[in-house]
């Protein structure tokens, strides 16, 4: 994967917004703190209407053949020249190397492409694609931040950190064994359950150890399977996705 | 719905030994970590640089190989070539009988377990003693190893001393540093009585035809100076191209592996004992192995040839971590064996095709691997392999993938479900027959549908 050559956003900063089918069906305000905190950085959205996913459920489970299929769609359905935002580092890790290894052998190969070098993932588009390197307004809260692991090897991981620690008012702390996988994982984690619940009730140990006031992830995914397994077990967590903290922390400063 | 088999194996083993393997793997994987960290100015390209060197070896083996037997004929040794492992076991049989040998003694060598060289000579009536420590606990108890360098990471010292009582090795007693007195006392007198002494090599240089062969105990050396004839058993894939190269991969392979800076014996041995040298096995030979390897090498996933065996990605696979070696029904496991098992096991990978899928993709495994194999890529690529065809194992637990794909190319579909999916919080979710909700919900809660309530938000301020 080659993150060198993404597409800039313009003067304009029009970009196009990939809200992820989880934020579509069960995180609604992840969406939308993603749109305002875009918003707030004077970016211009467009929202494709006939989106619907990555197409990564199917890459990951094997169906290669099926996720082809929603990718051709996706592909379709953002065409043009903008920057593509997602508010998942696992949506977009797909977009620009997942998608990229399932049309290897694949006539449009290239419109792949260049999706994929359109695609941003949120932290890092505002950090390293718009230059934004601290945030304003204020977030009372001590955070335990989840680097999800289709941010490894990419500027996501870095970028949120530096938004994150840049909030008056929060503070950041180091969830141990920060490189092992919280067991999500898409479908692995229905077929393997036994695995994938251990594996994050390890990460919760870690978790809780720190007894933050917030978790934040940068995919909801891995927070809908922490927070889902705390609340299971009857000590439920709070969970967050880095926009609502930057938004909610507009809203404190009064900035929104 | 099939279940996934090691998933069923995770869910039954036993509390102590998930502790045992977890712990171990850990504080290997962490004290690795730090000390690539502490010791190098950029560890990271020093394993680029690695892979980049095992990928040039495994795209020019036909250079290489040629090149390694000139090399290993001109220094007196004698090179053998197995396409399977029958053939591997077959010349390791005719070698000793050629000689009349009955007793051999074995080092640890993974290829060696992947062609159940012990189990073919103890059946023809040789006797082929491990004297790894750990092999030897696993060759006593009949069991098989669980990790690539640990292979009794999933027992602790009283089953082993249990093992030892029963096999008049003394009394009960669960010291380590007894047992190990008690190994060493039992071993001695096997090396000394032994007609062959059998290793396998870490790298092979194609440069000189030198042999590279790691230990903790040395064994190995202990074989090779007390037995007259050593056979070497090399898979096709350990070449380096030149002997300075060692240098970079025993670096690598020490820290990966156990942590160490370097292994407690490090042997260079480039051929029998010359005229001048007064002790050492007057006739080597080097057994080059292929069993499937060259199939690996024509398919997509020819990089997990680079690998040298150190266990690095089985450390830090946290899947590896909860399930231990023997979930993976294969002599190699981890990150790095569900790549090469159904691989190797060619026309019956659908045997093995559940390997692939043990796996979160969480990348950990190609982070520490010393010659940078992208694993996850790999074993993506092997799903797919699997589904394609339609191998059951391959299938078991995921949901089907057709329906899905449908609704997700059709925006009216996909909106249509969007809003209607709110019928799911009007039933208890343990009573709705999706395999996959079942297996969600058992131990998580699924949080309240708010399909379209984004779309509405957008749609509503555009308008206002």
């Amino acid at each position: 994967m080659d993150l060198a050559h993404r597409i800039l956003p313009g003067a304009d900063k029009r970009v196009q917004l990939m809200a992820t089918c989880l934020c579509d069906a069960f995180y609604a305000d992840a969406a939308r703190a993603t749109v305002e905190v875009l918003e707030y950085l004077g970016c211009q959205l467009e929202f494709p209407e006939g989106q619907t996913c990555c197409g990564q459920p199917a890459f990951n489970g094997g169906d290669w053949a099926a996720s082809r299929k929603v990718v051709r769609h996706t592909v379709r359905t953002f065409a043009g020249e903008l920057p593509v935002i997602v508010p998942s580092a696992s949506c977009a890790a797909m977009l620009f190397h997942g998608a990229l290894l399932e049309f290897e052998k694949e006539p449009d190969l290239p419109e792949v492409k260049q999706l994929a070098s359109r695609t941003w993932e949120l932290a890092d588009f505002i950090v390293n694609g718009l230059g934004v390197k601290s945030w304003p307004g204020r977030y009372e809260a001590k955070v335990a931040f989840h680097r999800s692991c289709h941010s490894r090897g990419t500027e996501t991981g870095p970028a949120a950190l530096t938004l994150l620690s840049s909030i008056a008012g929060t503070t950041v702390v180091p969830v141990g064994e920060a490189e092992q996988c919280c067991g999500f994982g898409g479908t692995f984690s229905v077929a393997f359950p036994n695995v994938s619940t251990r594996m994050g009730a390890l990460k919760l140990e870690h978790v809780r150890a720190l007894q933050p006031d917030v978790l934040v992830g940068i995919d909801m995914s891995c927070m809908m399977h922490l927070g889902g397994l705390a609340e299971k077990a009857g000590e439920p967590i709070k969970t967050q996705h880095l926009a609502q903290v930057l938004r909610d922390s507009l809203k404190n400063g009064k900035l929104l | 719905m099939a279940k996934q088999p090691i998933d069923q194996f995770v869910a039954k083993l036993p509390a102590d030994t998930r502790a045992a393997v977890y712990q171990s793997t850990k504080a290997t994987h962490e004290k690795r970590a730090k000390m690539l960290l502490d010791q190098f100015a950029d560890a990271d390209r020093l394993r680029q640089l690695a892979g980049e060197i095992k990928q040039h070896v495994v795209e020019n083996l036909d250079t290489y190989l040629p090149q390694v037997e000139a090399k290993l004929k001109a220094n007196g040794a004698q090179v053998h070539w197995a396409a399977t492992s029958e053939e591997a076991c077959a010349t390791v049989l005719k070698i000793m009988q050629a000689r009349g040998a009955t007793k051999m003694v074995k080092a640890k060598t993974m290829v060696s377990e992947e062609i159940e060289l012990a189990h073919y000579l103890e059946k023809r009536g040789i006797e082929a003693l491990e004297t790894d420590l750990g092999e030897f606990i696993v060759q006593i108890d009949h069991d098989t190893p669980s990790h690539l360098v640990r292979p009794i990471i999933h027992k602790n010292r009283r089953e082993i001393a249990q093992s030892f009582e029963r096999e008049g090795l003394g009394a009960y007693n669960d010291d380590p540093e007894t047992i190990t007195r008690r190994a060493r006392k039992f071993l001695r007198h096997k090396f000394l009585a032994a007609d062959v002494g059998l290793t396998g090599a870490n790298f092979v240089s194609a440069e000189s035809g030198r042999l590279a062969v790691v230990t903790n105990e040395g064994n190995s050396r202990f074989s090779l100076a007390a037995t007259k004839c050593h056979i070497a058993l090399v898979g096709i894939e350990k070449l380096v191209p030149r002997d300075r190269d060692l240098g970079l991969f025993l670096n690598l392979l020490a820290r990966s592996a156990t942590a160490q800076q370097l292994t407690v014996y490090t042997e260079f041995i480039s051929g029998p004992k010359a005229a001048t040298q007064p002790d050492g096995p007057e006739e080597m030979h080097v057994i080059f192995v292929d069993n499937n390897r060259t199939e690996v090498l024509a398919s997509d996933c020819r990089s997990i040839l680079r690998c040298i065996r150190c266990g690095a990605c089985l450390n830090v696979c946290p899947v590896y971590r909860q399930a231990s070696g023997h979930a993976y029904r294969s002599v190699y496991p981890g990150p790095l064996g569900s790549v090469l098992s159904p691989l190797l096991a060619a026309e019956k990978f659908a045997e093995k095709a559940d390997l692939p899928k043990a796996c979160s993709v969480c990348g950990a495994c190609n982070e520490a691997c010393p010659v940078n194999i992208p694993l996850p890529e790999l074993l993506l690529r092997l799903r797919d392999k699997g589904k394609r065809e339609h191998a059951p194992l391959a299938s078991a637990g995921t949901p089907p993938m057709g329906a899905w794909a449908m609704m997700a190319s059709s925006p009216f579909v996909w909106k249509t479900a969007l809003f209607g999916g709110k019928l799911i919080d009007l039933v208890p979710h343990k009573l709705v027959p999706v395999p996959a909700m079942q297996a969600w919900t058992e131990k998580r809660t699924l949080p309240k549908w708010q399909g379209g309530d984004f779309r509405r938000w957008m749609k509503n301020r555009k308008t206002s």
